[in-house]
């Protein structure tokens, strides 16, 4: 398919413009400026001024609603926090920019918050693919990056200035596994993972080991590429091969047209998916073809916990009755996390903020209780819920045993 | 066995969509001699005029016959008229003009529509309607077959019996013929040729608005870009058959629809994993163009149009 670069931003060949324009005034200003001005001024002015961050997702493109829930958390979460004062005195200031959903648009527009937009600390990117993009952006420039729901493991192997939210596959993988061959009894399972795509990819070898280890088979892996629109020809072979659970480790807008395919050719066994699945689009395409399947997600908003209700109240209020999915409150938490390592820190520079977001323990967030480990994951249970009518019945809370083992790809 | 069966039903029915398609492709290139590269996303513009008919309509809030067909018609129509203008005003000015000149404007006009499209309602793919009550029987032991392939395979015999028809029983389709020969002779014998071409565009639109709105159906997703490799793939399978060669276009696209499924269904058995979907229309248009550039078809048959 075809894939758009995103065009010079406006705003850098404004600048540009003005700058040619207005060089001598703005030299002679600069002159005067200089002899007025003294050093500790300066510096009370800085502090004094709003913390700047910067946000990128897909706002646009095949995975928007990644995008635009995520932003949404954050800016609640920003105007939760600048209402109570902000962060030591200074108010937060989210600078938007939208990579639609390209690896190559996010490390541009991450590149571009870091050096024209001088903000301290970045949230994003949605999908593992576009984050590992913009990674060494962020490394690079020692500005720390946090991942609200990037789940593939080599995210934040980019290096030590990359954090995440969120679980990684090898848990998130081995749950599903679990939940299969335990809840389900599942004995013979299927997979069909998208090609193309980092995440499906990691949860596949993670779903696989753990499904293996615990005695159970799989019997046959098709694979299919983002936007195929017709999955019948690898739907007709899982179905010959007799499986009793498939699992689909992909993004919404394949597998709500995949549960319809697979129900029309008679494959009525549970289908079982993850994170990628959570949008309200799925059911557009899908419909009740998505029925008595499994997913694994970060959190529900029909948990009863209060943390949760809470939130989900106040999102409902503010974004007229949307019910608030994983990315949002993903995002909701990274930035509460941030704020509170830039509050322990006492500075936004780098280095120091780096240190303090690594060493985040038992932060209370929507999604669960965050701790980082070693490898900068965050480790948090996993929750397995049911899609019926539209809904997502809660099922189990998968606990982490221990801090997930980090493989290398 | 089932599952052969299953797969030759999937197949066939992404090769009838194909089918269609590749009938515009051949129909123009009989009479004009041009690749009408914009005709994919007359197939994208068909698709979408049936999404928002569904909603204009009122169809959308449930499963009707009515509703489909007049959806399908609607489309057909409204493609139609596209199909006339594009012709009127990005061709026929430059007719006269080299062939390459024709062609790049074509490819002119395909990526004009794409992008029009994407700027007003933008990329993200819609959920199409679902206008047909979703039903599958069983055959051959354990092979399904779902009611919008029936559906497909019924629309798809029909419409190409009636160009059959049109083409080698009415008037116009026998100015068709005639134009398809020489334009200038035909021009001569007091043909109005540019309503010839004008009513070939007509039928070739309206021909892939049907294959829009039927896959839209089938696979009920739609994005302003659904039209790029459905079209290039419609297009291999035209000069599969024979390019202007009406029986090929239509053998010529089911056998691409097959190639395509089974690359998919049986590959992974021998290792070519699925993606190579798309890949395997191309490497038939090589092979094709190696061995017998006139198509399968394409060179037996005197008759063009």
């Amino acid at each position: 398919m075809l894939r758009f670069t995103a065009p010079p931003s406006r705003s850098r060949r404004q600048t540009k413009a003005q700058l040619r324009s207005s060089l001598i005034p703005l030299l002679l200003l600069a002159t005067i400026g200089l002899t007025l001005s003294c050093a500790p001024q300066q510096r009370n002015a800085e502090d004094r001024a709003t913390i700047k961050i910067g946000f990128f997702g897909d706002l646009s493109g095949p995975t928007f609603n990644f995008g635009q829930s995520a932003m949404n958390g954050v800016l609640m979460a920003a105007d939760e926090i600048n209402q109570a004062g902000g962060i030591n005195g200074r108010k937060i200031d989210i600078v938007i920019e939208d990579d639609k959903g390209s690896p190559e648009a996010a490390a541009q527009v991450a590149g571009k918050l870091i050096s024209n937009d001088k903000v301290v600390a970045l949230i994003g990117a949605g999908a593992s693919g576009n984050s590992l993009a913009a990674a060494p952006k962020a490394q690079s420039a020692q500005i720390p990056l946090i991942a609200p729901s990037s789940t593939n493991p080599a995210v934040t192997q980019a290096g030590d200035y990359i954090f995440r939210a969120c679980f990684i596959d090898a848990f998130q993988g081995e749950v599903m596994a679990k939940f299969a061959a335990g809840t389900l009894k599942a004995k013979k399972a299927a997979i069909m993972l998208d090609f193309n795509s980092p995440y499906s990819r990691g949860l596949t070898e993670y779903f696989e080991l753990s499904f293996a280890k615990l005695d159970g088979q799989i019997v046959i892996k098709q694979s299919y590429s983002q936007g195929d629109a017709d999955y019948r020809g690898q739907l007709s072979a899982i179905k010959a091969a007799e499986p009793e659970v498939v699992y689909i480790p992909g993004y919404y807008g394949d597998v709500g047209l995949i549960a319809k395919q697979a129900r029309q050719l008679g494959l009525t066994v549970p289908l079982l998916g993850a994170d990628g699945w959570d949008a309200p689009e799925l059911w557009e395409l899908g419909g009740d073809s998505l029925n008595g399947s499994y997913i694994s997600n970060h959190y529900s908003a029909d948990d009863p916990s209060e943390t949760i209700q809470k939130f989900a109240r106040a999102y409902r209020q503010r974004y007229s009755n949307l019910t608030p999915d994983a990315h949002a409150a993903l995002a909701y938490d990274a930035l509460r996390f941030l704020a509170e390592a830039i509050q322990k820190a006492g500075t936004t520079e780098g280095p120091k903020l780096r240190d303090a977001l690594a060493e985040t323990k038992n932060f209370m967030g929507v999604t669960g209780i965050i701790s980082m480990d070693r490898d900068r994951n965050a480790v948090k249970p996993a929750v397995i819920l049911e899609l019926q009518d539209r809904k997502y019945i809660y099922q189990e809370t998968i606990q982490p045993e221990t801090s997930p083992a980090v493989q290398s790809h | 066995m089932d599952t052969f069966v299953q797969q030759l039903i999937n197949g066939l029915t992404i090769g009838a969509i194909y089918a269609l398609i590749a009938l515009g492709y051949t129909m123009v290139y009989g009479i004009l001699r041009l690749i009408n590269f914009a005709h994919g996303d007359i197939y994208m513009v068909g698709a979408f005029v049936g999404y928002f008919l569904s909603f204009q309509l009122g169809f959308a809030a449930g499963p009707s016959l009515v509703g489909l067909s007049v959806v399908l018609v609607g489309s057909m129509i409204a493609a139609a008229l596209v199909g006339m203008a594009i012709e009127r005003f990005a061709y026929r000015p430059i007719r006269k003009y080299a062939r390459m000149t024709t062609l790049i404007t074509a490819i002119g006009v395909s990526l004009l529509i794409e992008n029009l499209f994407v700027a007003k309602l933008g990329a993200a793919p819609r959920a199409f309607p679902q206008l047909l009550r979703e039903q599958s029987y069983t055959l051959f032991g354990n092979a399904a077959i779902s009611k919008s392939q029936i559906l497909i395979f019924a629309v798809s015999v029909l419409l190409t019996l009636l160009l059959q028809w049109v083409i080698f029983k009415t008037k116009v389709g026998t100015a068709m013929r005639a134009v398809s020969f020489n334009l200038n002779s035909a021009k001569l014998m007091g043909i109005n040729t540019d309503f010839i071409i004008s009513f070939t565009f007509a039928l070739g639109s309206a021909l892939a608005a049907a294959a829009g709105v039927l896959t839209a159906q089938y696979n009920p997703q739609i994005d302003p870009l659904m039209g790029i490799i459905t079209g290039l793939k419609a297009f291999v399978a035209a000069v599969l058959g024979g390019i202007g060669n009406i029986p090929g276009a239509v053998l010529g696209g089911l056998l691409i629809g097959i190639a395509e499924t089974f690359v998919v269904g049986y590959g992974q058995n021998v290792g070519v994993p699925t993606t190579f979907r798309d890949a395997v229309a191309f490497a038939i248009l090589i092979l094709v163009l190696l061995f017998r550039p006139t198509g399968l078809l394409g060179s037996t048959v005197q008759e063009k149009v």
